[in-house]
Parts: structure tokens; sequence; C-alpha cells
């Protein structure tokens, strides 16, 4: 007799985590290979289980409502023989003395060591997924899988790698490859380590949180777990450019229809500095860097639903009345709750309009893969040197956080001096045309 | 491109065409059968999807009242609270094999939904999504409700495109469970009479284009299924 723990299967790239809906057998009810097993809830879909192989349910890991994380075990079936020798089917990994010991619905996906070599079954890795597994000196039978057919994927060996004392640049490790355009609004499993669970007091309110902010918290950890953010600042004399929105403004509301702000004149700015570096509108791929043909511009804004990006497309196509246009209509209808895949979607660089807060000074993290994200704080008047004098000028400052892997201090120093200038450049009379 | 079948159901009560689904199903599950389409109308019908737990919380006409008003009801196993089906809704019930479309359970959501959301803008009508609300809406109305069934990665179940129905019959209920959200019809979005023969076509089309099909229009005889 053998004890086989089941996990929670992969149902999808996009899909991080399942809810239990009901469980289709009871403790002790025989169950052969692919029966079905439970019903997992998902968004809105409700999906049949199949038993990843055939025994008598020995014990039930996570009750009917609880929400795990792809990989988590959810039940142990006993079977008849040994493990070994197995084939391993979705999401099955052989009881070792580590996983029993585990909390069952906090335990991680995948615990280096947990799984017995004995296990190895053939095409549960790729050979590319070997290959990584040796870079990294881990041995492949060793990890838990989360892919498909409980295969061991990528991001598998990457985690394992991580938990690992470093063996290897930190640099080289659990990057997301830069996705194709059509995936990159799909939320992708993250790579997290386990926070430091917060301490609940009387009368705290504990919130469940909504599935926009999960997305945010793990590209946040993402990013600031696998890029190594480099920052600097510029200020900025935009004196003319005030004037200039002061004296049209108006009239630019009355033929356009639309509020002129400062931030189409930003994307402008922004899109000479990428035109100046292309260097800065790429991303990391691991072994290569991605040069992006398009200029595709992300602006952050804040919704009643948490933080979105959408995102400019084609920014170098357009002329700052078309950047205007562009930017309120995405905010038109991310407030509607009317955006599409593609307005979410391709962003190849971020512009975080932050002076719309109030501040002067901020660390913004990257959307990764993305290879910078820059903002404009608030314009204020401030006293500065003007040729030997103290003039009063409008300032403002322009931040940028860089990914250092892909650029250095003097490409993203030549790229926020290109934005300065441009910026500057702009008189009373200048054309937005 | 994939060929796939399309099969026009017309009117069709809701348990009958649920046991055609079921047959369909086994039939692509085996191999026998291409990804199929089914397209649907059906009498006056709540059903109740897994996500209710057996509740009828969110039920709000008693048997009495739904009696009268001619609504049938079903407790049934796709995702999803309770919804309404009935004559001038466009139901479509895709099952497929999505090991042929990327083995994800959200993005065929997604698909499905970008199909209405192009289908719907053919019209000029700017329908979007509202995470984490499945569906597709037009400002805070759901215009479309969506919730299905996948079993060894065989779908069931589908969407509901609301074209003209009757929009008095989601007063029985609290569509989807979600209170503070309303239900409206391309009927009211445009202002005028719109039918299902006119929808139609469109949404195959766009179903086609996001999903990479290739139609072809068979009766339910043609696929050879008892």
């Amino acid at each position: 007799m053998a004890i086989e723990v089941v996990t929670m299967p992969q149902l999808g790239e996009s899909v991080t985590e399942g809810t239990i809906g009901e469980w289709l057998k009871k403790v002790g009810d025989p169950v052969e290979k692919y029966e079905s097993l439970l019903e997992v809830a998902t968004d809105k879909v409700n999906a049949e289980v199949p038993s990843p192989i055939g025994g008598k349910i020995a014990k039930i890991l996570v009750d009917p409502g609880v929400t795990v994380p792809i990989g988590t075990p959810i039940c142990e079936i006993e079977v008849e023989g040994s493990g070994a020798g197995q084939e391993a089917a979705a999401g099955v990994t052989p009881a070792a003395e580590t996983l029993a010991n585990a909390p069952a619905p906090t335990t991680p996906p995948v615990t280096a060591g947990a799984a017995s070599s004995a296990v190895e079954g053939r095409g549960r890795f790729s050979p590319a997924v070997r290959r990584l597994a040796q870079e990294y000196g881990i041995d492949p039978g060793q990890i838990a899988g989360t892919g498909a057919g409980g295969r061991v994927t990528r991001n598998d060996v990457l985690r394992v790698a991580q938990e690992k004392p470093a063996s290897k640049p930190a640099a080289a490790v659990g990057t997301a490859p830069a996705p194709a355009p059509a995936a990159a609004s799909a939320p992708q499993p993250a790579v997290l380590l386990e926070s430091a669970p917060a301490v609940i007091d009387e009368g705290d309110i504990v919130q469940p949180l909504s599935s926009v902010r999960k997305v945010i918290a793990e590209r946040m950890v993402r990013s600031k777990q696998t890029v190594p953010h480099a920052w600097l600042m510029a200020e900025v004399d935009v004196t003319g450019l005030v004037e200039l929105r002061e004296r049209i403004k108006d009239e630019f509301k009355g033929r356009e229809g639309i509020s002129l702000t400062y931030l189409p004149f930003m994307l402008r700015a922004v899109v000479e500095g990428l035109r100046a570096v292309p260097e800065m509108n790429a991303q990391w791929n691991n072994d290569s860097i991605v040069l992006k043909k398009s200029i595709n511009i992300g602006m952050a804004a804040a919704t009643d639903r948490g933080l979105i990006v959408p995102v400019v497309r084609n920014a170098d196509q357009k002329n700052v009345v078309g950047l205007a246009q562009a930017t309120q209509d995405l905010v038109r209808r991310s407030r509607a709750g009317r955006l599409t895949l593609d307005d979410l979607s391709g962003g190849t660089f971020t512009v975080d309009n932050t002076g719309a807060v109030g501040t002067v000074l901020t660390y913004p993290v990257i959307n990764a893969p993305e290879a910078g994200i820059v903002t404009m704080e608030s314009i204020v008047k401030r006293p500065v040197v003007v040729g030997g004098m103290i003039a009063v000028r409008s300032m403002v400052n322009v931040c940028l956080s860089f990914d250092h892997r892909v650029v250095d201090g003097a490409e993203a120093g030549k790229f926020i001096q290109v934005v300065k200038k441009h910026l500057e450049a702009i008189g009373p009379d200048t054309s937005i045309y | 491109m994939a060929e796939a079948n399309l099969v026009q159901l017309g009117r069709m009560s809701y348990q009958e065409a649920w046991n055609l689904q079921r047959r369909v199903g086994e039939g692509v599950g085996s191999g026998a059968l291409l990804d199929t389409v089914l397209l649907v109308e059906h009498p006056p019908v709540y059903t109740v999807g897994r996500s209710a737990h057996g509740s009828l919380e969110n039920l709000l006409w008693d048997e009495k009242r739904r009696q009268a008003e001619g609504i049938d009801l079903f407790m049934v196993d796709r995702g999803g609270d309770i919804t309404y089906h009935g004559p001038g809704q466009l139901v479509g019930y895709p099952i497929l094999n999505l090991s042929h479309h990327g083995k994800d359970l959200h993005r065929y959501l997604r698909f499905l939904e970008e199909s209405l959301i192009r289908a719907l803008q053919h019209f000029g009508i700017w329908a979007g999504r509202m995470p984490p609300h499945t569906g597709v809406w037009v400002g805070d109305e759901k215009v479309a409700a969506i919730g299905v069934k996948a079993s060894h990665w065989i779908t069931q179940h589908g969407f509901a495109l609301n074209v003209s129905p009757q929009l008095e019959h989601f007063l029985g209920i609290v569509p989807c469970g979600i209170e503070d959200k309303g239900v409206t019809s391309m009927e009211r979005l445009l202002g005028r009479q719109v039918s299902l023969q006119e929808v139609t076509p469109m949404v195959v089309e766009q179903l086609a284009r996001v999903f990479e099909f290739q139609f072809r229009h068979v009766t339910p005889a043609d696929l050879n299924i008892e």
C-alpha cells in the first residue's frame, strides 16, 4: 500500500487558484483513474477534475468552499502496491514525510525534496526544463510539477532555484520571458515567496482580496523580486509649457471637446526619448534583449476598481492632439469599465502621472517585462538660477526607474535628458499639431 | 483555421438542449465529433449553477408566481449562480475540446466575452468587461451572461446574449447573485426592434474569428448521435 497525494491541477496558464466546489467521492470510496473526483470552481467555470490515479480515498485535505493555489495537496489516495513506477498523471506527487507535516491549504506548490526520485516518470519534464534544472544543480525528479499532467515547468524549476541558496548569479533567476502581446494581460502565475503573516488584533478588519488586487500584488512582487530597479531623477523647467497650455486650453476645449492636460506633452517627450534611446523601449529576455518595434505607452490610471494601465498604441505616430484624444478616450472607457483586452496589453513603456496625487518625488515599480517607467510629478513654482539671476520658474521633477540588466545609467541618463530637452523646448507659441 | 460544427437548433426546451449538449460532449470527448457550437432559443427558464451551492437565495419568485409567468426551474452543473433564459435571447453552447484551445479555462471565458463584445460593436454597442464579474457589460448593466462547465477539458453550457428578451423576467431573480448591477438588452440599448435572425450571423462570424473556426452548418441529425 502506498499513499499518493493529489494536488489542485493546472486549469490554465492564467489560472492561479481554484475553489473546491464539491467532492464527488468520500473518504473510503474507491476511485478509478480518470473518474471524476471533485468539482472545482474558478471564475464562471465549474470544472470536473478527474482522479489522476486509481485507488481508495484515504484523506480529503481541503473542504468545499476553500480556495487554494494550483499545486496545493487536496486529497490522498491509497494505491495498491507501491507508488514507484506508477505513471504520474495530473497533479500527483508521492506523499513524503515533508509533505505530510506541511499545513495543507497553505503549502507552497513546490517543495524541494518533497518528492522522492522514485516517481521520475518519463515525460514529466521537457529537455529544456531538464537542462534548466541541471544549470541550477537541481534534480528535476525532485520537483513537484504544477504543469499539465503534473509536468515540471520552467517556472517550477525557477521557483525551486530561488528557494535554494544562490548557486547562480541572481540576475539569471526567475524572470518573466517577454510575453507575446496577446498574452500580456493574462495574469501569470507569480513567483511568490511567503510574506510574513499579518498580526490580526481584535477589532481589525480583514478584507478579502479582489481579483484586481491579487493581480496587482502578484505583478508587484514579481517585478520587485526579479527586476533590479535603478532610479534617477531630473528637474525640468516647464515655464514655457505652462504658458502655452494657459494660452490655448480654452480654445482647445471648445474645438476638441476635451480638456488639455500636461500628460500628452509628457507622452510626446517620452516618445522622443524612446526614439533617441531604443534600449529603453526594450524587454529583458533572459539570454537576450528584445528591442520593441512599436512604441506603445501604458499610462498608469487609478480607477475605483484599482490601478490599471491602459495602453496608447503607436504613440510615436500621434501628435499632442492625437495623444490627448487617445488618453482621454482610455480614461473615459476605463472609468466606465469598457476597456478591451487590446487596451490593456502590448505596452512597451509606462508613464505615471504621479503629479495628479500631489507628489514631487516617486520611486515607481517597473511594469515588467518593460525596461522602464517614468513619472511626471507636480508642477510647482520655485526660485531657480537662470543666467546668474534668481527667477521664479514652473518646475517639474521627472523620475525614472529602469531595469539595470537592460540599460546602464548612461543610456537612462541620455533618455531622461532627451525628455527634459523636449519639454523645455516648448514655448508659449509652440504648435501642438 | 480548424473545422467546427455549427448547429442552429431554433426554439428548443432547456431539458432537450441539455441532453443534446451531454451527448455532443461525449462525442467531442471521444474524438468522434469536431468542436461543435449549438445555438438555441429557450422557452422561459431559470437555471441555478454550482456557485449557488444548492441555495435558492437569489430566486425571488415563488413557485406560484413562476407558474403564473410560465417559467421553469433547473439546477445545473455549470459555474456561476442563477440566470434566466427565454425567448429573444441568443443562447450558445460551444462544446469544445479546450486541449486544442490552449487548455486555459479563464482564457476560454475571455474568448467568449471577446466574441460577443466584437459582435455588439458591429451593432454600434460599446460593450466591455467588468472584472471580476465575468460576462459582457454596457456600463453597469449586463447584456450577456456566461457560465461554463468543463470536464476533461471538454466544455458545456456557454453564453446567453440578451437580444430582445422580456427583461421583466429578470425581476424574479438576482442575476448571477450580483445585487447592485442591472440587466439590459440590445433592443433596449439601441431603442429599436432587434431580432435573433439579425444578430446570430454576426455572433457566428465573431466566434469563428476569435476561436479560428471554419464553421460547417449542420443539423442535429448530421451529428449522428442518438
